[in-house]
């Protein structure tokens, strides 16, 4: 199996200069280096070529997903996290990699001109090396992407679903549109946490805006309800519209003593009740 | 699937069990996994960590930081040269809230991870590996 | 030996689970709180777990037994200061603690355990 050749090794440390040069020509002309600082682009290539030096050393393609890569990929990690920030995308993050191909090729081609065959063997064993830090480039950027957007996601979940306090140990969680699986565990565990903070002994879920209620939302409110239960609080769900009702009643869903309101105030009045505070109008 | 760092800790004594919980809580946060998978995956391996020790006469638990494509996540295999559990069926009635089966908490850790494999058989030992994703 | 301190506060007893409980420890406990219930004719055991973030089977059962031994001794006992990850646990595996009270807090459990009282 062909592999890096000692001499490729050896040509890649000696020309860090000449190939820096080449391939910041190169970065400028494609318009990559656009909102980017000029020194950081500097450092950076210099810290790539370094390790690039040392995993070439080490044995190439194959020696990136290795303890010996753990270097060189979390150098990528982290510049795919800066780029991401400045607002680069995917393609723009990893041809800061790719482009790195024309400047070592034209450097092999100098190096081996006298011998086609191996120029080839080696031009392809760099290719797969650059190839494969490439590609864990544009997977790292991604997977931070993906990382963004799901924390924003769960922001927007919590800000679309807020915990009110409606007195002194009464909390409630107006719950509005469609309740999936993922939403309705982030809105619990925030109503837990709350629950805890506040040291609040009553939690009302107002499910009024709620659609439709099936087997699965049903569930999952259920196990809400439990949670609560179970860590020394109680529950109770208004906004049951009639449909609702029906649904639950069809469905055969055993709502295990949890007690049910039409509506939020009927909910605070009895919420009120239990903590043993009375209303008053203060006489004119 | 990738192996990003593995290893394996004994699990012979109740020491080892705290152990495992600590390094098994440990992964999970290195992963960015959240606090409620977190708690999951820690009671899930309390309960296999205790099987292994006092059922399985002792034994190991191997671990794992595994990336698939997107997604990473924390497997852990324990296993034992016990005596093996005879009656599957039984073992895997919920021991939880009958309070009958084998009571080896082996359907709890079922429903607390994402994956679970069971391989065991009388006098081949048991193995069991879990996996929870963040 | 290491034991789990018990507090007395009036009527009832304090108990705070903070470390890694094993065998011998549960086992201690269960002897030294039997003691003490008797001892002083305490009408209620708090158990203290705000300290635990994960409830495995081990300590489910544990508190299963607390609260059976001390029922016989006409205490009542009240679980307190249970985590939410913990409690979310807890419902995913089924475990529903049959015969445990529980309260938020430790005031919250005093609260509870005197009402209790009073009404016996």
């Amino acid at each position: 199996m062909a592999a890096l050749h000692q001499r490729t090794v050896n040509l890649l440390k000696k020309s860090d200069v000449e190939l820096a040069v080449r391939w910041m020509a190169d970065l400028e002309a494609s318009g990559s280096t656009r909102n980017l600082k000029v020194d950081d682009i500097k450092q950076q290539m210099a810290e790539f070529l370094r390790l690039l030096n040392a995993i070439a050393n080490d044995g190439g393609s194959q020696t990136v997903g290795s303890a010996q890569g753990d270097e060189v990929r979390q150098f990528l990690e982290k510049l795919s996290q800066q780029r991401a920030l400045v607002g680069q995308d995917a393609q723009q993050t990893a041809y800061f990699i790719f482009s790195l191909k024309g400047p070592l090729f034209a450097l092999l081609q100098t190096e081996y001109s006298d011998d086609a065959s191996l120029l080839a063997e080696q031009l392809w064993e760099l290719s797969q090396l650059l190839d494969t830090l490439g590609m864990h480039t544009i997977r790292t950027y991604q997977k931070s992407r993906e990382a963004v957007i799901k924390r924003q996601q769960e922001e927007l979940l919590e800000l679309s679903t807020p915990v009110v306090k409606l007195w002194d140990g009464v909390l409630a969680l107006p719950m509005i549109g469609t309740l999936d699986s993922q939403r309705t565990q982030v809105v619990m565990e925030s109503l837990l946490q709350r629950i805890v903070d506040t040291g609040s002994e009553i939690a009302i879920i107002d499910i009024t805006g709620v659609p439709t209620v099936d087997t699965l939302v049903a569930q999952h409110l259920l196990k809400t309800v439990t949670a609560i239960r179970l860590m020394g609080a109680d529950c109770i769900i208004s906004g049951v519209r009639p449909q609702i009702a029906q649904t639950i009643v069809h469905l055969g869903l055993d709502l295990q003593g949890v007690v049910t309101k039409a509506n939020l105030a009927d909910a605070l009045a009895l919420a009120l009740r239990r903590l043993g505070v009375t209303v008053a109008k203060a006489s004119v | 699937m990738n192996v990003r760092v593995s290893g394996t800790q004994p699990v012979n004594i109740e020491q080892d069990v705290v152990l495992a919980r600590q390094l098994a809580r440990k992964l999970a946060q290195d992963c960015g996994m959240r606090l409620i998978d977190l708690t999951k995956l820690v009671t899930a391996v309390s309960e296999l960590a205790r099987n292994t020790m006092t059922y399985g006469g002792g034994g190991v638990m191997d671990w794992q930081i595994i990336e698939d494509g997107m997604r990473t996540g924390v497997r852990l295999t324990f296993r034992d040269e016990g005596p093996g559990i005879p009656d599957l069926k039984l073992a895997m009635t919920d021991g939880w809230t009958s309070g009958g089966g084998l009571g080896l908490g082996l359907t709890g850790a079922k429903r607390l991870v994402d994956d679970f494999d069971l391989e065991t058989a009388p006098g081949a030992g048991t193995r069991v590996m879990i996996c929870k994703w963040t | 030996m290491e034991r789990i301190p018990i507090l007395q506060m009036g009527d009832f007893l304090l108990v705070t689970i903070q470390v890694d409980m094993h065998d011998q420890l549960a086992l201690t406990l269960q002897d030294d709180l039997s003691e003490r219930i008797s001892q002083i004719s305490a009408r209620g055991v708090l158990i203290d777990i705000s300290a635990l973030d994960m409830v495995d089977s081990f300590i489910g059962r544990m508190i299963g037994m607390i609260s059976g031994l001390s029922r016989i001794m006409d205490a009542e006992t009240v679980l307190v200061g249970m985590q939410p990850a913990v409690a979310i646990t807890l419902v995913e595996l089924g475990m529903t603690l049959p015969g445990v009270s529980t309260a938020l807090n430790v005031e919250r459990g005093m609260t509870l355990l005197r009402a209790r009282a009073a009404s016996q």
